[in-house]
């Protein structure tokens, strides 16, 4: 092997402190807490149902992003359409707005009193202190990550393949469906998981929206400001464990099967 | 059959302007241009993956100029093959019979693979194959489906020249067989001349002549045209071999090229109608024969002597008029002019047969 350079040296060792920092908190409330605690954890009733309502409204959330945020991605990597990078910039907004003030200006639309809270009531949807409110916060906060996994999948994608399809009696949506979106799953499903990912951990503008019934970042931070660390511990650390190993899991299968391709 | 009549397109600063063209039933046309002269963007437009912005585009007595690509019933072959990577051979040639019941589908795949000779490959992928066999799959898959004309995008030069060569010959055994309609663009002519029943050459987004293989090399009617075919002797004739054969390595023999009152010996690997090119510099001229290997030795009257400094070009009637260049010193002294009686000796292996 070569021998490494004063370079390597240096970079290493400056990665290394920023890698020792992200891995160092997760480690010590991994490591730290007594297995009875996470017990304790998995067994409480409202640690459990926080946690899967966390995770459900994840999933829709992730799922409605998937409906309408594939075809958009697909359509900012293929057409030159009017506005364009309007579009793409305003995808990217809300990752850089402080989530509660997502949380309000969905409130501004989603309140009772406002035009789509109003506009919905009609199909029996209310969002303020109810599910659909935790769903739509999460889809504001992460759908950012899906949409842009798909217009970067398809932008990878030749336009040409699906032109061959055409010829090949295809119409544009059986092109879609049969060349374009089998050659970049492995963007939508990494993307998907991000998605996912991001709007389980999404805290802020739930907090603002739905405070009840609890997710489980706002439950824990509900037992941290009423009880304390010592009580705070046991659901954050079953959550940082259920959400990391879905996670990898996911993960682990679109990398194992991406490479089994390249091979 | 396809006919453009006036069809423009334009794409970015590109533009495809006012084309006119007409390929009979059966017939094998090749496009010939150079790199950019819109050969590609042609062949999109009669596809119909890209738009015309006017003129009409009809296939078979039927107006396609509006039909989306899958309503046309074209099959389409681009430069690198585009097959699709996630599917095995099999399902390539098979992704457009999915409308036949599967059993017949099936069927037909097994056809079109016996006829390309793709048998083997059916159930590999398509990673690691060889260009060569992503070309043959690409023909099957676009041939499958029979469509009414076929269109190949410069379909063998992403080849190395052995095989280039080989898939050539076959293409145009595949075209005897089958005769589907052909619209094949390349930048290179001897794959035109090997290939094209009849020829067009494109520049700059125009069709600047069409007409038969020899008569659009013969007589290219643009500064343009001359400079890029570039081959001032072609001849159309007939190759037959030698008596008794004898062969050459990979396939060549000798053989006697017959055109008009001209016979030439020739090295050739295929007999029947060919054309034939002679670079004007390998034509050797003397005032009489003189004790050489070359095997042509041919007896004509000088026409027209050109001076293009320090070169002289020189044209001399042998029964069908050919073009010569040598040096002005040799002109001189051979006291060349209109008229005056020279010899030419060319060796069999500086002509080149297609």
């Amino acid at each position: 092997m070569k021998k490494p350079s004063r370079l390597d040296l240096i970079f290493s060792l400056l990665g290394a402190c920023l890698v020792l920092f992200l891995l160092a908190p997760l480690l010590k409330m991994l490591l730290g807490s007594p297995a009875g605690e996470l017990h304790d954890a998995l067994t409480d009733g409202e640690v459990r149902s926080a946690i899967a309502l966390s995770l459900t409204c994840a999933f829709w959330a992730t799922l409605i992003g998937t409906v309408f945020g594939v075809p958009l991605g697909y359509l900012l990597a293929r057409r030159s359409l009017p506005g364009k990078h309007f579009i793409e910039a305003l995808v990217d907004v809300p990752v850089v707005i402080p989530h509660p003030v997502a949380g309000i200006a969905l409130l501004l639309v989603f309140g009772r009193h406002y035009f789509g809270g109003q506009f919905f009531s009609r199909f029996g949807l209310t969002f303020v202190g109810e599910v659909p409110g935790i769903v739509i916060a999460m889809l504001f906060v992460s759908s950012s990550f899906l949409i842009n996994a798909a217009r970067d999948g398809f932008r990878n994608v030749d336009p040409r393949l699906e032109y061959v399809a055409r010829t090949l009696g295809y119409g544009p949506l059986g092109a879609f469906f049969s060349v374009a979106v089998p050659l970049s799953w492995r963007n939508l499903l990494s993307g998907a998981i991000m998605m996912w990912a991001r709007a389980i951990s999404e805290f802020g503008a739930i907090l603002i929206l739905t405070y009840n019934p609890k997710v489980a970042s706002v439950l824990i931070y509900d037992r941290f400001s009423t009880y304390g660390l010592k009580y705070a511990l046991p659901p954050a650390l079953a959550l940082v464990l259920l959400s990391l190993s879905v996670f990898a899991l996911l993960r682990g299968i679109s990398l194992q099967r991406g490479q089994g391709r390249a091979a | 059959m396809i006919r453009l009549s006036n069809v423009s397109s334009r794409r970015g600063a590109f533009a495809l302007q006012s084309i006119h063209l007409e390929i009979a039933d059966g017939e094998y046309f090749v496009l010939l241009g150079p790199t950019g002269a819109g050969k590609t963007q042609l062949l999109e437009v009669i596809a119909g993956v890209q738009g015309a912005s006017s003129g009409e585009i009809w296939i078979d007595e039927e107006n396609v100029t509006s039909l989306p690509p899958e309503a046309r019933h074209i099959g389409f072959m681009y430069q690198d093959y585009l097959l699709f990577p996630q599917l095995t051979v099999r399902k390539n040639i098979a992704f457009g019979l999915h409308e036949m019941p599967r059993a017949d589908a099936n069927a037909r795949v097994e056809e079109v693979a016996r006829l390309l000779k793709i048998e083997p490959l059916l159930d590999r992928g398509i990673v690691g194959l060889s260009g060569g066999e992503q070309q043959r799959i690409a023909l099957a898959r676009a041939l499958a489906p029979r469509p009414r004309v076929l269109l190949l995008d410069e379909p063998l030069s992403a080849l190395d020249p052995q095989i280039r060569r080989e898939l050539r010959r076959e293409l145009r055994s595949l075209h005897e067989e089958l005769r589907v309609t052909t619209l094949h663009v390349t930048h290179d002519f001897e794959e035109a001349l090997a290939l094209a029943d009849r020829l067009g050459v494109i520049h700059e987004g125009r069709i600047v002549q069409t007409g038969m293989p020899d008569e659009v090399f013969r007589k290219p009617d643009s500064a343009f045209l001359a400079r890029f075919l570039g081959v001032e002797n072609l001849l159309r004739g007939n190759v037959a071999r030698c008596d008794p054969p004898e062969l050459h390595s990979g396939g060549a023999f000798e053989a006697v090229f017959e055109a008009g009152p001209l016979k030439l010996y020739v090295i050739a690997e295929q007999e029947g109608p060919v054309y034939a090119a002679i670079r004007p510099e390998e034509i050797t001229v003397s005032g009489e024969f003189f004790p050489s290997s070359a095997r042509n030795r041919l007896e004509g009257t000088v026409v027209s002597v050109e001076k293009v400094w320090p070169l002289v070009r020189l044209t001399v009637n042998v029964g069908v008029p050919l073009v010569a260049v040598i040096t002005a010193q040799s002109s001189e002294s051979l006291e060349l002019a209109a008229g005056v009686k020279v010899c030419l000796t060319i060796k069999a292996s500086a002509i080149h047969i297609f």
